[in-house]
């Protein structure tokens, strides 16, 4: 499926990855001022994967960022001078000094939950957020990113397999971006394709190159889709690359030098300014108006940065628990009516179809070759999400039922001692 | 010998413990090319080749689980956790495989889990834990928390040759900022014994890792002012060296207890109670904590310092306590 994107859509995505890129810029001349207080985890490099899918996102659309979503975060409404006082430690911080990096959220108005260091650790809390809103009519696709080291982990595994068994509205993206601090990813797993993962949990998944927006976007419109119509969860392996260390003290001496040029030669940004430029979609003036534009944008950001004070100390012992502070309420889009039992469409029973006679074949997840997600880029996607499961589920997001003949019974048939022998 | 740091002498001792035996290996995240995020394995690698020095995935469970599995096959792994925060990710492979291991069917776990802890260093409440309680409550386990480079590579090389399952915390604050000249010779520091590192008469301040400086700092202050302070370093926290903290305060008869952990929970707690039990017709005031507040660690500087207990605060505790 192609999903065609306007010409201010395209420039939207220019900007935000502009953004994305210049605000790294700025956040590394801080850190050389000592003004960064802590690690600074940069993202270049993968500003078109951060971008591209936060911006297949809707509104309702929840998120939960890694260290390297500042685009993500961007997009999803953030300005630049909340991240700049973020990792600047300051008051106004949208965690007012209490965290820092990419470790704040926003339960209600962005719809961003904040990570922790713990890697893979979102996945089964999105998973929560997804199987909340189906719960609560709201029809939201969750969305958070994986680094390839992450997939290692034991709760990307566990929140995996029971987004898929839970049919969750959940778009997985696993950001490949070949090192996972100084582990190159064929170390970190066994696999060519961390898409692979997909198959073990019989769900969808999809190869996009990372380095192009609009495959990217492409790609993850398509998931969004999926997972809006109550297909299950999808996974998309984004390839990529981290063009610095791990953070700024990591100079990255273990990445050969060729690889770095490999991939500076793919560098999102620059493909994507000759993509528009050869597609006629701006001009020079264009160009060079988005940098004036953004330049200034940073500058007043960091004027607000500046000015905004430390924290004071009186609040390190403060809000660690919620005294009223927060009136708690479900954000219903449908009647309580229709999900509460009795009304409940979900039986409380369970219906056990065979007994060892499994049918494997339609289990199997088939991975299709791609029909071209890719935005004309001249960009390699080669894979399209794949029709994962044959009973894939209906629309109001449950795995359909299976199809019994009759019901098997346990012990006591349905009609007295019929069912004995 | 030129003074080093606790970080070149906790190297030293995995580098001479692998030299000295075999079965001594080294697993953890980035330790071996890399040479682990903070440096601690530089060089292993080089000299003891990718057998014995093992680059893992990012996987705490698989490493600790791993590790104890070497254990079982006889090896002695010293698992390191990048940052120690991350061994909540592993918990259930410490508290219910490893800890109970030799209790439930006689199989001895001669392994050691290590990883820069604590704060002062602005990581944010996710890269500044101090989890020692999670695991001194845990029996099975002996849990280490040096002050010093000296004891740093003498009870890692205890922890390394025992037989049992040893979690030893590294003050991340402390890695670089203390130098020591150590022995050329071999030594080892015994586990379970506390130090006594200022004699005093008039107050004892029980103390370990980074608080250790910070009441070494305040007991030169007190001594200014006329209250001679005893400082006891206690080194290991699981076993707890009892006697030489009830043979102190039975001797000054008065008991402050400082850590960097916070409040509610705190060794600070069981130390107490210990005194009270040995020690309660010997005390001549009430048992004082000095700790950090009962919150995560905060990011920000100025939350971070309000957070942590500091030579201030142990002054003001000693000068009350020392008023009785
Ligand atoms: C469970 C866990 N173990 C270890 C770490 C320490 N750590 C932080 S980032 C990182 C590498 C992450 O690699 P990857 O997931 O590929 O993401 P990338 O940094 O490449 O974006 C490691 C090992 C952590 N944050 N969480």
């Amino acid at each position: 499926m192609s999903y065609p994107l306007t010409r201010d859509q395209h420039l939207e995505l220019y900007y935000y990855m502009k953004l994305n890129r210049m605000l790294d810029e700025q956040l590394v001349r801080l850190f050389r001022q000592n003004k960064v207080v802590g690690g600074l985890y940069s993202n270049l490099g993968q500003e078109a994967t951060s971008v591209g899918t936060a911006y297949a996102l809707e509104k309702r659309d929840w998120i939960a960022p890694m260290i390297r979503n500042v685009g993500g975060l961007l997009v999803k409404g953030y300005k630049p001078a909340d991240i700049l006082m973020q990792y600047m430690a300051r008051y106004d911080s949208p965690t007012k000094g209490k965290d820092g990096t990419s470790h704040f959220g926003d339960l209600k108005g962005r719809h961003v939950v904040s990570p922790i260091s713990m890697l893979g650790d979102l996945v089964p809390v999105m998973t929560g957020v997804a199987i909340a809103g189906r719960y609560l009519g709201q029809n939201i696709v969750a969305m958070t990113w994986v680094g390839d080291g992450a997939t290692s982990t034991g709760a990307f595994h566990e929140g995996l397999n029971f987004a898929a068994t839970q049919h969750a509205p959940l778009v997985l993206v696993v950001e490949n971006n070949q090192w996972a601090y100084s582990t190159p990813v064929a170390k970190q797993v066994p696999i060519h394709d961390l898409a692979d993962r997909a198959k073990a949990y019989g769900i969808a998944s999809s190869i996009v190159d990372g380095n192009d927006v609009v495959a990217v976007y492409q790609a993850t419109k398509e998931a969004v889709d999926r997972c809006r119509a109550g297909k299950g969860p999808v996974l998309i392996e984004s390839k990529t690359m981290r063009m610095k260390g791990h953070a700024q003290h990591d100079p990255a001496e273990y990445v050969p030098k060729k690889m770095f040029e490999y991939w500076e030669a793919r560098d999102p940004i620059a493909r994507y300014e000759k993509y528009l430029t050869q597609n006629n979609l701006w001009d020079e003036k264009t160009k060079s108006e988005f940098a004036a534009r953004i330049e200034k944008e940073l500058e007043a950001a960091l004027d607000v940065a500046e000015k905004s004070p430390f924290p004071p100390p009186e609040l390190a012992e403060q809000g660690v628990y919620c005294d009223g502070c927060h009136t708690i309420e479900a954000e219903w889009k449908r009647s309580k009516k229709e999900v509460t039992p009795p009304q409940s469409s979900v039986k409380p029973e369970w219906e056990v179809t065979d007994f060892g006679g499994f049918d494997l074949a339609s289990t199997m997840t088939k991975q299709s070759a791609a029909a071209g997600a890719n935005g004309g880029n001249g960009a390699k996607s080669s894979r399209t999400i794949a029709a994962a499961q044959k009973s894939a589920g209906k629309s109001n997001g449950r795995p359909e039922k299976p199809k019994v003949p009759a019901r098997v019974p346990f012990g006591r048939g349905p009609k007295g001692k019929e069912g004995r022998k | 010998m030129a003074p080093v740091t606790m970080l070149e002498a906790i190297r030293q001792a995995i580098f001479e413990e692998m030299e000295r035996d075999p079965a001594v290996v080294a697993i953890g995240e980035d330790i071996g090319v890399y040479g682990g995020a903070f440096k601690v394995t530089a060089g292993l690698l080089e000299r003891f080749g990718w057998e014995r020095v093992i680059d893992t995935p990012i996987s705490e469970t698989a490493i600790i689980g791993a590790a104890v599995g070497m254990s079982y096959q006889g090896l002695r792994p010293i698992a390191e956790l990048q940052f120690i925060d991350f061994i909540a990710c592993c918990f259930n492979q410490i508290t219910n495989f490893v800890a109970k291991s030799h209790y439930r069917w006689g199989a001895p776990v001669p392994m050691v889990m290590r990883g820069p802890s604590g704060g002062g260093v602005h990581g944010g409440p996710f890269h500044s834990a101090n989890p020692e309680m999670y695991f001194v409550h845990t029996p099975g386990l002996k849990v280490i928390y040096p002050s010093t480079a000296y004891d740093a590579k003498g009870l890692l090389k205890s922890a390394i040759r025992d037989n049992n399952p040893v979690l030893f915390l590294e003050h991340k604050f402390l890695y670089r900022r203390i130098k020591e000249e150590l022995p050329e010779d071999d030594y080892t520091v015994p586990i379970g014994k506390a130090i006594v590192r200022r004699e005093g008469r008039d107050l004892t301040i029980v103390t370990y890792a980074a608080m250790m400086h910070s009441s070494l700092e305040a007991a030169e202050t007190l001594a200014r002012e006329g209250v001679d302070v005893e400082v006891i370093d206690l080194r290991t926290l699981l076993p707890l060296d009892k006697e030489t903290i009830l043979q102190s305060v039975k001797k000054t008869n008065k008991l402050l207890i400082v850590h960097e952990d916070t409040r509610t929970g705190g060794i600070a707690g069981e130390i107490a109670a210990v005194a009270c039990e040995g020690a309660f017709e010997d005390l001549d005031g009430p048992v004082l904590r000095v700790t950090a507040k009962d919150s995560p660690v905060p990011f920000s500087p100025p939350l971070e310092e309000r957070f942590l207990p500091n030579v201030n605060d142990i002054l003001s505790a000693a000068r009350e306590l020392a008023a009785y």
